[in-house]
């Protein structure tokens, strides 16, 4: 006998004043009890509304949600005690210590006496913050709020717990456990909702509602999205050199629906299984090898959105090839060191980026990524340490070096109230374009990036992906022999983000030299060498592929990029307990 | 929805939960205390509208005794700081450059002018016309010590019996005509104004830029629960700010208190309803601290300062814009505050006032129960 589920959705779709387009689409979907449904999808898809709706946020446009039957706007007091919910950024208040904000859901919800001693010993059992609860929840790690908010949320044992990106940028140990801490409720049989950009996880969850652009493009177990491109997916491995020429050349052909850097292989997949045979001969001319592998969440997501952009970038083509010296080492950090307060950013980061290379900064949110970054660029200055860039320092060196680089900030550093061309304009002003030269520099970035039709658009209204385009636009507008990227493709649809690597690629095999930031696993795999950041210190810098390759063991015999990282953690802290 | 009675328990738990906060975030002290004293040590000190030692130039064309007995009486004059000289040469440049604020001629045939009206004015008063207002404070200081002069004279030279009825100028209310004493009581207004929407507006503006008034909202707190729990802890700080200008204002500026404490604090109390009451309707506004403080400092600040009679006197201004003042609750406080200060507990003004005040303060809480959203559309 199928139970009563716990979430029932039908029909449900929203719209805001000011939005051209719904937020949410008429969406169905159910939560029965004990199950973890997963909401995936890029920024923008519709998640957070569809969220607010089951917490009772926002009224529906139209169709209905309902919490255990509660409508949670007529019933809502009643449905609020059912209903766990955890916002973005957790909810917590960062002045109050762990057990004050604890005390203060508690007294909202009315959990008092008996009961209440009894559930703050579970939660915080739980979550493993005893130790720390008179600790201030803003001076906490991100993982430990994630798990206090979760804490806070699971207060009134709800038989509905509603999670709001609880994972993004939080450090890979904290992810796993925070799953860990799921799967343990679910067995007491509440029903999970658990909205993610990260389409690995969705492969966590039992079943999976996929938005996209506020429309609900799936509905169901993420296996069976993955068996559409069952027989169809592929590993290319053992390529000498130009794997990104390969990638480039592949995706620019109709039988391959999506291709993605792999540390030192390529992941590709193709319309039809019998195509094969077409790779192979491709692979074959770099040496590689083909091998069928599972099929996952992503190449299914990449399909359904009609397959990933041609690979030939022309942006790449238009620019001149760079020439270096063999080996010259364009950036630079020497024990860069950057103390707040009492409060240490960064420890002694030390590496170095050859002209080039695509070089990556991977770790969680606080781990230092951003201000090593802004060291590098001269936004900020190190308490001790060097950043070099090309030979000098940026925060003491004039214009002439900093010509050298275009930088592409997090959230993407536009102007929100002016237009596309406006943009474009003022940056190469910035960059010291002038006259004609500027003209035809600002057309050639329209034509590239296909900005044409968004020009009068104030760029805060642009579709994420455009956002994105004209972003990329706008740094290298002056040509740079050196592109910072922060977080450069956090939040987007993947057939975005595979289109702005493109890009990326295309400028790398021009010999531009690319440093980027990212929380991203996948991404992180486009880069050649990647150092890994926790807490203020770098734990390991080397290729993907070694850094996989250096944890493997008998239980862990293919690890990914994730189980690396998890491992690297672990040893640092073994390190720093010995010493 | 939000029919269930008020849960103490949610309230108390709000409140607790605001006073930890405002002990450990800064900047609800910043705005509560140090605001507060800025503006009042500016206003104190900064914003005076009594002369003192203005510089003239008196030109001594004439050298018998009754002109140099009017210079000397010049020079004696508090509210004068003389440069003597024989030419008006010697000053004009000075008056230019705004160096001096007037020259006084004493005619050559001033003695004879004194006697004989006949042969036009006895002395000649030239002032800095750009800026106007200090030029009639030097003519009618001028004229003014020029009457007592002349009575002087004649009273010793026994050509007029003193008068038998004296008249004796005396201000009440503010005997000593400090424009100070005025001033701070009308700043303080101000201040509360600034300080209490501040305030709230910026608490609420912050819970929804941390994301926390999500939460609270999908907690089962109800509207009214959040509006008290926001009042309570800012009511509170609000009184803290308003005794430490109180304590200010009587110790360092030595403004006379003519009225009551419980009078003083039964309109206060009154008056930082509706200056919080109007934070919280700006907080609803708008869910960004930055513009939360720019619409408070305009809609607060600007009001306050222009239009409550603080410094520019509401009964001279064209008749429109009386009618506006009616709607600025700081014009009302500013009327008590100056009452309660220099009058007294006058009932007949007071109880009026906090009439209007109640009003305006069930207004804006009326306006914020509406806008403060239960909900996130």
């Amino acid at each position: 006998m199928p139970e009563k589920p716990i979430l029932e959705i039908e029909g449900l779709c929203k719209s805001f004043p000011g939005l051209d387009h719904r937020a949410l689409e008429p969406v169905d979907a159910e939560v029965p009890p004990g199950r973890i449904m997963g909401l995936v999808g890029p920024d923008g898809a519709g998640k957070t509304t569809l969220l607010r709706l089951a917490a009772g946020l926002l009224t529906p446009e139209a169709g209905s949600v309902r919490v255990l039957g509660l409508d949670p706007l007529r019933d809502a007091a009643r449905a609020r005690e059912l209903t766990g919910y955890m916002p973005q950024k957790f909810g917590l208040y960062e002045d109050l210590t762990v057990m004050e904000n604890l005390d203060l859901y508690a007294d909202l919800r009315g959990l008092t006496g008996e009961a209440r001693d009894e559930r703050f010993e579970t939660v915080l059992h739980f979550s493993e913050l005893k130790p720390f609860s008179g600790r201030r929840a803003g001076a906490l790690s991100g993982g430990m709020k994630q798990k206090l908010g979760l804490a806070c949320a699971l207060l009134s044992r709800p038989k509905l717990l509603l999670l709001d990106e609880p994972s993004v940028g939080v450090d890979p140990v904290s992810r796993r456990e925070l799953w860990r801490m799921v799967h343990e409720l679910i067995q007491e049989g509440i029903g999970v909702v658990w909205s993610t950009a990260y389409l690995d996880e969705a492969e966590l969850c039992d079943q999976v509602v996929l938005l996209s652009g506020g429309r609900m493009l799936y509905n169901g177990p993420p296996r069976e999205l993955a068996e559409r491109v069952r027989e169809r997916c592929f590993r290319i491995s053992g390529i000498t050199t130009g794997r990104r020429r390969l990638l480039t050349r592949l995706l620019d052909r109709e039988e391959v629906v999506d291709g993605v850097i792999e540390g030192a292989n390529l992941r590709i997949v193709l319309r039809e299984p019998d195509e094969r045979t077409m790779l192979e001969s491709e692979a074959g001319e770099k040496s590689g090898t083909v091998h069928p592998v599972e099929p996952r969440f992503e190449d299914a997501f990449v399909d359904l959105l009609g397959g990933a952009p041609p690979g030939t970038s022309a942006l790449a083509e238009k620019i001149e090839e760079k020439r270096h010296g063999e080996d010259a080492r364009v950036v630079e950090a020497r024990e860069l060191t950057k103390r707040f307060g009492d409060f240490t950013a960064t420890r002694a980061v030390s590496f170095g980026v050859r002209a080039g290379e695509i070089f990556g900064l991977l770790g969680p949110n606080g781990a230092g990524k951003s201000t090593t970054f802004k060291m590098m660029c001269g936004l900020l200055k190190p308490s001790s340490g060097e950043a070099l860039v090309s030979g000098t320092s940026l925060s003491h060196a004039p214009g002439e070096a900093r010509q050298k680089v275009g930088y592409m900030a997090q959230k993407f550093s536009l102007y929100g109230m002016l237009n596309a061309r406006q943009n474009l304009e003022f940056f190469s002003g910035v960059y010291g374009l002038r006259g004609k030269a500027r003209r035809k520099r600002v057309d050639e970035m329209i034509e590239l990036f296909g900005l044409a039709d968004y020009l009068g658009q104030s760029s805060e209204k642009l579709p994420l992906g455009i956002k994105q385009r004209l972003a990329l636009a706008c740094a290298v507008m002056h040509t740079p022999d050196i592109l910072f990227l922060d977080e450069p493709t956090s939040g987007v649809d993947p057939v975005t983000r595979r289109e702005f690597w493109s890009h990326i690629n295309g400028l790398v095999r021009k010999g531009v030299t690319i440093m980027v930031t990212t929380h991203f696993m996948d991404e992180a795999e486009y880069c050649d060498r990647i150092g890994l950041m926790f807490r203020g210190d770098m734990i390991a810098i080397d290729t993907p592929h070694a850094l996989k390759e250096s944890v493997v063991s008998k239980d862990l015999e293919k690890p990914t990029l994730e189980d690396a990282f998890i491992e690297l953690i672990q040893r640092w802290r073994d390190r720093k307990e010995v010493a | 929805m939000d029919g269930p009675p008020i849960s103490a328990r949610r309230v108390r738990a709000l409140v607790k939960k605001e006073f930890h906060q405002i002990a450990r975030d800064p900047s609800s002290i910043l705005i509560a205390v140090i605001i507060p004293l800025l503006l009042l040590f500016i206003f104190g000190y900064g914003l005076s509208l009594d002369s003192h030692d203005l510089r003239l130039g008196v030109v001594l064309e004439s050298s018998d005794t009754e002109a140099r007995d009017f210079g000397a009486a010049l020079t004696g004059s508090d509210y004068f700081v003389v440069d003597t000289g024989h030419d008006i040469r010697e000053f004009s440049d000075r008056l230019r450059d705004g160096h001096l604020r007037g020259i006084v001629v004493i005619p050559e045939d001033f003695a004879v002018r004194l006697t004989d009206p006949g042969k036009g004015p006895a002395i000649q008063i030239i002032s800095d016309g750009s800026e106007p207002q200090l030029a009639a404070f030097v003519e009618n200081y001028v004229k003014g010590a020029f009457r007592v002069w002349l009575r002087q004279r004649q009273i010793e030279s026994g050509r007029v019996m003193p008068p038998a009825l004296q008249i004796e100028q005396r201000f009440r209310y503010n005997p000593s005509l400090r424009s100070r004493n005025f001033l701070i009581p009308g700043s303080i207004a101000v201040i509360m104004t600034v300080v209490g929407a501040l305030l709230t507006a910026l608490v609420v503006a912050r819970e929804w830029e941390r994301g926390t008034m999500e939460a609270l909202l999908a907690s089962p707190v109800t509207r009214a629960e959040l509006v008290i729990g926001k009042f309570i802890p800012y009511f509170f700080l609000g009184l803290g700010s308003f005794t430490v200008c109180l304590l200010l204002a009587i110790l360092v500026f030595r403004v006379p208190l003519v009225g009551s404490l419980p009078a003083l604090y039964a309109v206060t109390c009154l008056f930082l309803l509706t200056a919080l009451g109007l934070g919280l309707t700006i907080s609803a506004a708008t869910k960004d601290q930055f513009v939360a403080a720019q619409i408070a400092l305009n809609a607060a600040f600007l009001p306050a300062f222009i239009l409550s009679g603080f410094v520019f006197e509401i009964k001279s201004m064209p008749m429109w814009i009386q009618v506006i003042t009616f709607f600025i609750p700081a014009r009302y406080f500013v009327d008590s505050l100056k009452t309660l200060f220099l009058a007294g507990d006058v009932w007949s003004i007071l109880l009026p006032d906090m009439l209007l005040l109640s009003l305006t303060t069930i207004i804006f809480l009326a306006l914020t129960a509406r806008n403060m959203a239960r909900r996130l559309d």
